[in-house]
C-alpha cells in the first residue's frame, strides 16, 4: 500500500475523470423518495459516471459508499477491517467511532428508521462481527435497511481458525436478508451496489458483506455504476389489478371492516396514502407497535394499538371485524394472540411486499403481493369506483359500538400505592411536552409499552423500537443513530434501568461526537416487565429481577453519576411534581446528551394486557378485570 | 403429509447448498432428500428437493425459497407430469452358493452387478423410489451389508426446459 498522504478516494477518481461529470440521472431529490430512485436504477445514489480508476479494496470500498449516497457510518475498527479505516479517514462521509459495535448496529438502525435511507455500520472480523449479530437480528425481524461491512481474515486462512476469525456469513445466514463474503477486490464495487439494492427494495433487511482482509489491500480496477446481477431477485412492487378489485368488492360489502396497519407502510412512506384509503372508506385504523405515527392518533377514525398491550377498542375491533384490511402487517404472535381465535369471523385482504407473509400464519382471502405504495392509492381508487357502483357501507353500528369502548375504557393508571411516580406519568408528560415533532426510541419492556400508548405520534418516524427482536438496549444506540440522521429534531431514548446497563456506554460517543441525545431511564429498579408477569403468573415469587437501582436501595449504578461520567447533563427526578420542571431542563439543553433517572414505582403495571396463551377476547383491563362485553345486536 | 418433489434453479454460488438446507432447519421443514448438481447452464445448479408437508406448510417451503436472493426458480414436480429417479449402490452378502440367485433377482429389477468378491457383490440401480424399495426387500434375504442412495432427481416430460423459461423471465 501506499504510505502517501491520504488521498479519498473520491478526490482520486474525480482527478483522473476530468472534470466532475454531471449525474447522469439525477434524481435524489426530496420528493422522489427511495422507490423512485430504484426504479430507474438498481444502483443507489446519483449513478455518477467514474471511468476505469485502479485503486485499492479498500479504497474501492469507501468510494463505493461515497457512490452511493452515504453520509454517515457507525463503526469501531479492528485488524481485520484496518486497511477500510485508512480511506475512511479522508472521505467526505461521517464516521462515528462507537464504543461497542452492537452501539453502531443500532445506531445504524436508528439512522435508517427515521431518514429512511440504507443505515451503514462497520466492524472487524471475529468478535467485532459477532458483537454486530444482535443488531442484524433486529433489523431482520422488523425489516430495517441495513448494510453491515465487516472485515475478514486473508482469504488465504480462511478455515484455518486464524486470530479473530469467525464465520460470520455463516453465523447471520438466518437472519440476513442476503450475505456476501468478497475475496477478490474487484468484486467490491458491484457487491456493495448489490448489497444496497437488497436492503432498500422490496421488504428491506439487513445485508452483510464480509471482506477479506486481502481483498481490501488488493489493486483492483473501479468504475461506476457497477452492473447489477441479481437474477433470482425480483421483488414485485405493483399489486394485481384484479385483486385490488377483489379487495374492493370485499370492502363496499364489509360491515365491521378495519384497517390493520403494520410498519411496512412506515416503510413505505405511505401514511399519506393511507389516510385517504382510511378517509374513503371509513373505516376504524388500527397502528401496530411497529406502525404508530404512520396514522394520527388524533385522527377520530384511529381505535389504538392492537395486541398484547393494545388498547380494549383496537383488540376488539380486530376480534368483532368482518373484514381485516391489512397492509404491511404480519400477523404476529402479540398481535393475534392465540392464532385459531384471533378476528374468527373476518375476512382477510393481506397487501405486502414479501409474498412469504401471506397466509404464514392467517390464510388471506384477497392476497395483494406487492409495495403498499403502489397498492392503497389503487385501492382506493376501486374503493371509490364500486362505492359508486353498490353504494358505500353504513358503518355507523360499528362506529357506535367501537365510540363506546373507545369511551369506556381509554388507556390509563392507576397511581401506585406506595407514594412512588407512576411510570406512565413520566412518559405522558416527556411526549406532551415535546410534541408530535419528537422522536421517540424505546427500549424493550414495560416502558416500551408505556411509550407505545402513552405518547400521542402524529406523523411516522416518530417512534423507534425493537418490535419483533425485543432487544433491551436498543434504545441508546438507536436514538444516537436517529439523531444523527435527524438533528434537528429532539431524540428521546425512553429507556429501563435494565436495558440501559446493556448499552449506555454509547454515551461516550454521543457526548464526544456531539450528538445530544436525552435519555429518560424510566427507573423502576427492575427488570419490570418479567416482574410483571412474576407477579402475575408466578406468585409473587421475583427470581432475580431486583437490579437494585431505585428508591431505598444500593443504586448501583447511581445513574447520574454515570451520566456525569460520561459527559452528559444528569438529573434525578423523584417526585410527580418535578417531572414537567426535569423535563423543560432537558429540553433546553442542546449542546450534549441529557441523562434523566426518573425513580418511578416498581409496581406498576402495563395494561391492558392479553395474557400469553388465551384468545384476544381475554382482554384484561386491569389486573383480573375484563370489560363488560355489550349485546351486540 | 404429502410428498412433493422441488425442482429449485440455483445461482452456482458458494453457500447456495448451506443456504437452502439451513433455511429448511430453522423453518423446521422436514427435507427427505436433496440432490444438487450443475446444468446446462453454465454458473447454474439445480436442485431437486423432496420435501414432507401439507398443502399450506409447501406454498411457505416454496415462498421462503423465493426469498433467496441465489434461488432464481422454483416448479414443483407431480409424479404423472416428471420423470423421477433415485440411483442406489448395494453391497449384498453373496458366495457361490448364492451369487447366482443374488445376480438373477437384481436382473429382474434391471439392475447390474458393478463389483464381485469371493463372499459379496455390489449392485447398482436406477429408478422410482418404490421400485428401488422393491428391490431392496428382494435382497434382504442374503444379507445386506450396506446401501448408498443418491437423492431424487426428476426432470419435467415433454420438451419445455426449465433453465430456458428462467432465463428469459430473468
Amino acid at each position: 500500500m501506499s504510505k502517501g498522504s491520504p488521498i479519498s478516494p473520491s478526490l482520486m477518481a474525480t482527478k483522473s475523470a476530468g472534470a466532475p461529470k454531471a449525474p447522469e440521472r439525477a434524481d435524489r431529490t426530496a420528493d422522489a423518495g427511495v422507490e423512485h430512485a430504484a426504479a430507474v436504477s438498481p444502483v443507489l445514489g446519483p449513478n455518477n459516471v467514474v471511468p476505469p480508476t485502479v485503486m485499492t479494496g479498500s479504497q474501492a470500498i469507501v468510494r463505493s459508499l461515497e457512490e452511493l449516497g452515504v453520509d454517515d457510518i457507525f463503526g469501531l475498527p479492528g485488524g481485520a477491517i484496518l486497511p477500510t479505516y485508512d480511506p475512511l479517514m479522508a472521505s467526505r462521509m461521517n464516521h462515528v467511532l462507537v464504543r461497542h459495535e452492537q452501539g453502531a448496529g443500532h445506531a445504524a438502525q436508528g439512522y435508517a428508521m427515521v431518514t429512511g435511507r440504507v443505515g451503514v455500520c462497520i466492524a472487524t472480523s471475529g468478535p467485532g462481527a459477532t458483537n454486530l449479530v444482535t443488531a442484524i437480528m433486529d433489523a431482520h425481524m422488523d425489516s430495517v435497511p441495513l448494510v453491515a461491512i465487516t472485515g475478514q481474515v486473508s482469504s488465504g486462512v480462511i478455515g484455518t481458525d486464524a486470530f479473530q476469525e469467525a464465520d460470520i456469513v455463516g453465523i447471520t445466514m438466518p437472519i440476513t436478508k442476503h450475505s456476501f463474503l468478497v475475496t477478490n477486490p474487484n468484486d467490491i464495487p458491484h457487491v456493495m451496489a448489490e448489497a444496497f439494492h437488497l436492503a432498500s427494495t422490496g421488504r428491506p433487511g439487513p445485508v452483510l458483506v464480509d471482506v477479506a482482509k486481502d481483498a481490501q489491500q488488493g489493486q483492483m480496477t473501479f468504475s461506476w455504476p457497477p452492473k447489477i446481477d441479481l437474477p433470482g431477485y425480483r421483488p414485485v412492487v405493483r399489486g394485481h389489478n384484479k385483486q385490488v378489485r377483489e379487495a374492493a368488492k370485499l370492502i363496499a360489502a364489509a360491515s365491521k371492516p378495519v384497517l390493520y396497519v403494520g410498519g411496512g407502510v412506515v416503510k413505505a412512506h405511505a401514511s399519506a396514502e393511507l389516510r385517504e384509503l382510511a378517509e374513503i372508506t371509513g373505516a376504524p385504523v388500527v397502528t401496530t407497535l411497529m406502525a404508530r405515527g404512520v396514522f394520527p392518533d388524533s385522527h377520530p377514525q384511529h381505535v389504538g394499538m392492537p395486541g398484547m398491550h393494545g388498547t380494549v377498542s383496537a383488540v376488539t375491533a380486530l376480534q368483532q371485524s368482518d373484514l381485516l384490511i391489512t397492509l404491511g402487517a404480519r400477523f404476529d404472535d402479540r398481535v393475534t394472540g392465540v392464532l385459531k381465535t384471533f378476528a374468527p369471523n373476518a375476512k382477510v385482504i393481506h397487501a405486502d411486499i414479501d409474498p412469504a407473509e401471506i397466509s404464514k400464519n392467517r390464510t388471506a382471502d384477497v392476497p395483494i403481493v406487492g409495495s403498499v405504495k403502489e397498492i392503497i392509492p389503487e385501492l382506493t381508487e376501486a374503493v371509490k369506483t364500486q362505492f359508486a357502483a353498490s353504494g358505500k357501507p353504513d358503518l355507523e353500528n360499528w362506529w357506535t359500538f367501537l365510540n363506546n369502548l373507545k369511551d369506556t375504557y381509554p388507556l390509563g393508571w392507576t397511581e401506585p400505592e406506595d407514594g412512588l411516580t407512576a411510570p406512565q406519568r413520566v412518559i405522558e408528560r416527556i411526549g406532551a411536552l415535546t410534541g408530535p415533532e419528537g422522536i421517540y426510541v424505546a427500549g424493550v419492556g414495560q416502558h416500551q409499552m408505556w411509550a407505545a400508548q402513552f405518547i400521542k405520534y402524529e406523523r411516522p418516524h416518530a417512534w423507534l423500537n425493537s418490535g419483533g427482536a425485543g432487544t433491551m438496549g436498543y434504545a441508546v444506540p438507536a436514538a444516537m443513530g436517529a439523531k444523527v440522521g435527524a438533528p434537528d429534531r429532539v431524540v428521546w431514548a425512553i429507556d429501563g434501568d435494565g436495558c440501559f446497563q446493556m448499552t449506555n456506554q454509547e454515551l461516550a460517543t454521543c457526548a464526544i461526537n456531539k450528538i445530544p441525545i436525552k435519555v429518560a431511564i424510566i427507573n423502576n429498579s427492575s427488570l419490570g416487565m418479567v416482574r410483571q408477569w412474576q407477579t402475575l403468573f408466578y406468585e409473587g415469587r421475583y427470581s432475580n429481577t431486583d437490579l437494585n437501582t431505585g428508591h431505598e436501595t444500593v443504586r448501583i449504578p447511581d445513574f447520574v453519576k454515570l451520566g456525569e461520567a460520561y459527559g452528559c447533563a444528569s438529573f434525578r427526578c423523584e417526585r410527580a411534581e418535578d417531572i414537567d420542571a426535569t423535563i423543560q431542563k432537558a429540553l433546553e439543553i442542546n449542546d450534549r446528551p441529557v441523562v434523566i433517572d426518573f425513580v418511578v414505582s416498581p409496581d406498576s403495571m402495563v395494561w391492558p394486557m392479553v395474557p400469553a396463551g388465551v384468545s384476544n377476547d381475554q382482554i384484561q383491563v386491569a389486573r383480573n378485570m375484563t370489560p363488560e362485553w355489550e349485546e351486540e345486536d | 403429509m404429502s410428498r412433493h418433489t422441488l425442482s429449485v434453479l440455483v445461482e452456482d454460488k458458494p453457500g447456495v447448498l448451506t443456504r437452502v438446507a439451513s433455511l429448511f432447519a430453522r423453518r423446521a421443514f422436514n427435507i427427505n432428500s436433496l440432490a444438487v448438481g450443475p446444468t446446462e447452464v453454465p454458473g447454474m445448479s439445480r436442485m431437486t428437493v423432496v420435501v414432507d408437508a401439507d398443502g399450506d406448510l409447501i406454498e411457505q417451503v416454496t415462498k421462503q425459497l423465493n426469498k433467496l436472493v441465489n434461488v432464481i426458480k422454483i416448479v414443483e414436480l407431480t409424479s404423472e407430469s416428471s420423470v423421477q429417479r433415485d440411483h442406489i449402490l448395494v453391497k449384498v452378502r453373496a458366495d457361490a452358493a448364492t451369487r447366482l440367485q443374488v445376480t438373477q433377482a437384481a436382473d429382474l429389477f434391471r439392475a447390474s452387478v458393478v463389483d464381485v468378491s469371493t463372499d459379496s457383490v455390489v449392485i447398482e440401480a436406477t429408478g422410482h423410489p418404490e421400485k428401488l424399495t422393491a428391490l431392496l426387500s428382494v435382497l434382504e434375504p442374503f444379507g445386506i451389508r450396506e446401501i448408498v442412495q443418491s437423492g431424487t432427481l426428476a426432470v419435467g416430460r415433454g420438451s419445455r426446459s426449465m433453465s430456458d423459461r428462467a432465463l428469459r423471465s430473468a
